[in-house]
């Protein structure tokens, strides 16, 4: 009988890929929500650092007529010291219970491993950027030209002389065109010459090499080159993230660290989208400044508030270093929404005529006291301000937060796709 | 003295290939084995990960439930709570045994002895199997199966498909036709049947039937109860089969998925009933083929005390009371009971002629063994040949644990000479099917009037069917329906203990 031995070890490997796909596709929703559980759990640091998720098999169960109850008869190995007729107390599902396998444990909970890769898209699977969709193409990509090569043809201005003139070298060479000095030295010899017929000769030779070098020319048409230049796409794959901050002596730290998470979370989000990802943290009272990470939140500052000036620092900062052509401008206030009342108007000035026209995304994020809820705070004086400029029309996310378990739910909100998010703002 | 087959643990292809023949050479003469013709195929782990998550076939339609498992195994093999098994069989011709690379040359040996040639025999000549499978259709007909459901994913739809085949899961172990019918199952014939099929519809249809006016129902209150009954094929409780047969308004890709799923679940139905005797039979070969090479001195101490090592833990039963225990092993039960028809047949007592007139002193092992083999399923093997020795030396005893009894679980019998039938027989029952599956039937439905599907569970020793997954497989049974079913548990005294009813969900517009 003929035997067929078979190596499969190298057939291509990932065959159950494809099942495991639409596992999670029918799990997505189940899967989303636990991985959003276990990102709050975490340091935000390790907000991406995939693993494993567990997911209640409620969802994914696959339902069978099963039985249970009723009277039991078992037959067991290993009886020692049972007679029949002995009556075994029942001690709450003993020994003597089966334990039950396959569908019998698989009630409570699911947990399987969820690659880094899987979890991040999971994780920011349907957050998008406010109208990215629509700037994608005009804002995060832009046109910028490329040299590419040389042309036969073109204008002037683009003629590439070194080209040129090394074809032109390299064709005088070829075709061997009498040199200049050539020529003056035969020349000379012609002046010096006494004899007759060698000077008859070499006026002809002269006439020759004159001829020739007049037949080929020192620079032909053909030899001319111009520059060419292609027109392509260029991603502009950098962003500079503005952390804007109130550090009046009303912003506790509890207020700061939630601030804090808001800015980490977009970082992650920001850093998954870019190459280059740039932090400008503004603090201000009633003056603003540029400080580096550790003064921003825990340096320490006292005074009035002027959320203007914080805007006004932005804006030159701005102008004199990220041009918004070649930077995606991304933008988070934080504040307890305290604010001088005179400083209302320019502060909306600011933004609608300076900030917003440059930014993709400005968030501002109104923090406050653990166990206030967000939503019975009578509404703030910045508040009151930025709800007006987002009702005619200004491109604003707001949010309020008091707990450190809503940072996710609000960045969440704030980054929905555009139709729900719209909705949503307003709480 | 024979050269040995190999030295250490290394093997190549061509130890394989002396491996195989060696087993061969000792399975066919001395043990007389008759099996399909071998493909053995070497994979990874990686690989023997995918073939759990499809039910150990080589391939299977797509489904989200088995990358549930996949999932689940993964994770578990990755943490190390579980080993992966050294090998799987499949009940085809040529009949496909699996090793593990990470194997050693004896595990290979025991592998290639136990799969290709014990498991290889049983699933040739076992009745179950040959009534049930057909073992030369059957990757063809996985492979027709699994680009008809992606043909039907391109026509209909993903989530559509995914509907139906949930549905006909959840009722897969009610799918399956228990007795014996008209014609063998020829798994080839079916992928040509649904072809002609549709061939049939496309050259046959005419929009123009659309227009006709369709004429009064004809009233069929004059056929009576029974006859409507009979009609329809009632009692039925292959549910699956009678969904596809009668359901009113499936389309007919639907029918055939179910038709598909049906198919697959008949064709495991007897590995379901043989456990025992299937991993019996092939333990009790590869421990005679091991032996066997081991005296002929094919293999060394060495790999022999190796190969003793694994068998001993495959065939380990560990008491009730150890924490290890989860329910009878069946390698340890089956091996046993063929070692015991071993002595028996050779070496009997007088207990034994007495239990087993018939094969006590009949000196031909193998010839008894074959007939078992081929003859009989776990429920009648235990039945059969579970001799007072063996009770005895597994120290079997009986409980019956009655919920409504105060004093608590009763010890009914014990290895004695009182208890020896009591115990084989409640045994036996544990290993029947018959009695593990819920036994659900559909009992009535008014085509005419309401369209409600009846069906009873015939509760036995009050055991009910478990609620929150009742409603969930009714749920996918009313949908496939498209009325309302109703679920009646009903006591052997025809008192009805529990009533469900379950109305089908709206189907959802199209999905983009």
């Amino acid at each position: 009988m003929p035997i067929h031995i078979i190596d499969r070890r190298l057939n291509p490997g990932g065959k159950s890929l494809e099942n495991r796909q639409r596992f999670l596709r029918r799990a997505k929703s189940l899967v989303q929500g636990a991985v959003k559980k276990t990102s709050q759990e975490r340091d935000i640091k390790d907000v991406l650092e995939g693993g494993e998720v567990t997911i209640p098999l409620d969802g994914m169960h696959e339902p069978r007529f099963r039985r249970e109850g009723g009277t039991r008869d078992m037959v067991l190995p290993g009886n020692k010291k049972f007679v029949e007729g002995d009556y075994l107390q029942r001690s709450g599902q003993g020994s003597a219970k089966d334990s039950g396998p396959g569908e019998g444990d698989s009630e409570d909970a699911f947990r399987f491993v969820l690659s880094r890769d899987e979890f991040v898209d999971l994780f920011l699977d349907d957050l998008e950027l406010p109208d990215l969709a629509k700037r994608k193409i005009a804002q995060t990509e832009s046109e910028g030209i490329q040299r590419a090569g040389y042309t036969m043809s073109g204008s002037p201005a683009n003629i590439s002389v070194s080209r040129t003139v090394k074809l032109a070298l390299a064709r005088r060479i070829a075709l061997k065109r009498p040199r200049k000095d050539e020529i003056e030295e035969l020349e000379a010899a012609v002046e010096a010459c006494t004899d007759e017929d060698e000077r008859a000769e070499l006026v002809a030779q002269l006439e020759r090499l004159k001829a020739k070098s007049k037949r080929i020319p020192f620079i032909d048409p053909l030899d001319i080159r111009y520059r060419r230049f292609e027109t392509v796409p260029k991603p502009v794959a950098q962003a500079v993230m503005f952390c804007l901050m109130d550090v009046s002596g009303s912003m506790s730290e509890h207020m700061k660290d939630l601030a804090k998470r808001f800015y980490m979370l977009l970082y992650v989000f920001l850093k998954r989208r870019y190459k280059h990802v740039e932090i400008v943290f503004i603090r201000h009272t009633d003056r603003a400044e540029e400080v580096d990470e550790q003064t921003f939140f825990y340096g320490p500052a006292s005074g009035g508030t002027l959320v203007s000036s914080a805007l006004q620092a932005m804006h030159e900062i701005v102008r004199e270093r990220f041009n918004p052509s070649d930077w995606n401008i991304y933008a988070a206030q934080a504040s307890d929404g305290d604010n001088s009342y005179s400083d209302g108007e320019l502060t909306g000035l600011l933004l609608t005529e300076k900030i917003l026209p440059v930014c993709q995304f400005f968030a501002y994020l109104e923090v406050g006291e653990a166990g206030g809820s967000a939503f019975d705070l009578s509404d703030s004086s910045l508040w009151t301000l930025y709800e007006r400029l987002r009702n005619s029309g200004a491109p604003l996310s707001m949010r309020k937060v008091s707990e450190r378990s809503e940072i996710f739910p609000v960045f969440h909100d704030l980054f929905q796709r555009r139709e729900t998010a719209q909705e949503k703002t307003a709480p | 003295m024979t050269e040995r087959l190999f030295e250490g643990a290394d093997w190549d292809f061509h130890t394989l290939q002396r491996i195989t023949d060696a087993c061969e050479e000792v399975a066919l003469k001395d043990l007389g084995l008759d099996v399909y013709p071998n493909q053995i195929e070497v994979i990874t782990a990686e690989q023997m990960l995918d073939a759990y998550s499809s039910v150990g076939m080589p391939l299977f339609y797509k489904h989200w439930s088995f990358g549930k498992h996949f999932a689940f195994h993964e994770a578990s093999y990755r943490k190390g709570l579980m080993g992966l098994a050294y090998e799987i069989v499949i009940n085809s011709s040529p009949c496909i045994s699996y090793l593990m690379e990470e194997n050693t040359a004896t595990m290979q040996t025991l592998v290639i002895a136990h799969a290709a040639f014990g498991h290889n025999h049983f699933f040739k000549n076992n009745y179950l199997f040959k009534q049930w499978t057909d073992a030369d259709g059957i990757l063809d007909y996985l492979d027709f199966a699994k680009n008809y459901v992606m043909q039907c994913e391109d026509r209909y739809g993903r989530i559509e498909v995914e509907r139906t085949l949930d549905a006909a899961h959840a009722l897969m172990s009610h799918g399956i036709d228990r007795y014996p019918g008209k014609k063998k199952l020829d798994l080839r014939a079916e992928e040509k049947r649904a072809g002609r099929r549709r061939q049939h519809e496309e050259e046959v249809f005419n929009d123009l039937w659309r227009t006709v006016p369709k004429g009064v129902a004809k009233s069929r209150s004059a056929l009576s109860i029974e006859r409507r009954r009979k009609l329809l094929g009632l009692p039925q409780e292959n549910l699956l089969y009678f969904l596809e047969k009668s359901a009113p308004r499936l389309a007919p890709w639907q029918r055939e998925l179910l038709r598909i799923v049906r198919h697959i679940a008949q064709y495991f139905y007897p590995q379901s009933q043989t456990k025992v005797m299937n991993e019996g039979t092939a333990t009790y070969v590869h421990y005679r083929i091991m032996t066997k090479l081991h005296e002929q001195g094919r293999i060394t101490d060495g790999n022999f005390l190796e190969f003793l090592g694994s068998h001993t833990n495959v065939v380990f039963q560990p008491e009730f009371d150890d924490p290890r225990f989860s329910g009878f092993n069946p390698y340890a039960l089956g091996f046993a009971v063929m070692q015991d028809i071993e002595r028996i047949v050779t070496r009997p007592e007088d207990e034994d002629r007495e239990w087993f007139p018939d094969i006590a002193g009949k000196n031909d092992v193998m010839g008894v063994l074959r007939d078992v083999w081929a003859n009989y399923r776990d429920e009648s093997f235990i039945g059969q040949f579970l001799s007072p020795k063996l009770m005895r030396h597994f120290r079997m005893f009986h409980l019956h644990d009655d919920p409504e009894e105060r004093a608590g679980i009763r010890v009914d019998a014990i290895h004695d000479e009182r208890g020896f039938r009591r115990v084989r027989r409640e045994l036996a029952r544990q290993h029947d099917v018959g009695f593990i599956d819920a036994n659900i039937e559909v009992v009535d439905v008014d085509l005419a009037g309401d369209r409600r599907l009846i069906l009873h569970h015939h509760v036995i020793k009050g055991s009910q069917l478990n609620e929150t997954d009742a409603k969930r497989v009714l749920q996918h049974l009313a949908d496939l329906w498209t009325y309302d079913v109703a679920l009646i548990e009903v006591d052997a005294n025809d008192k009805v203990l529990r009533e469900y009813v379950v109305s089908p969900r709206p189907i959802p517009a199209a999905v983009a």
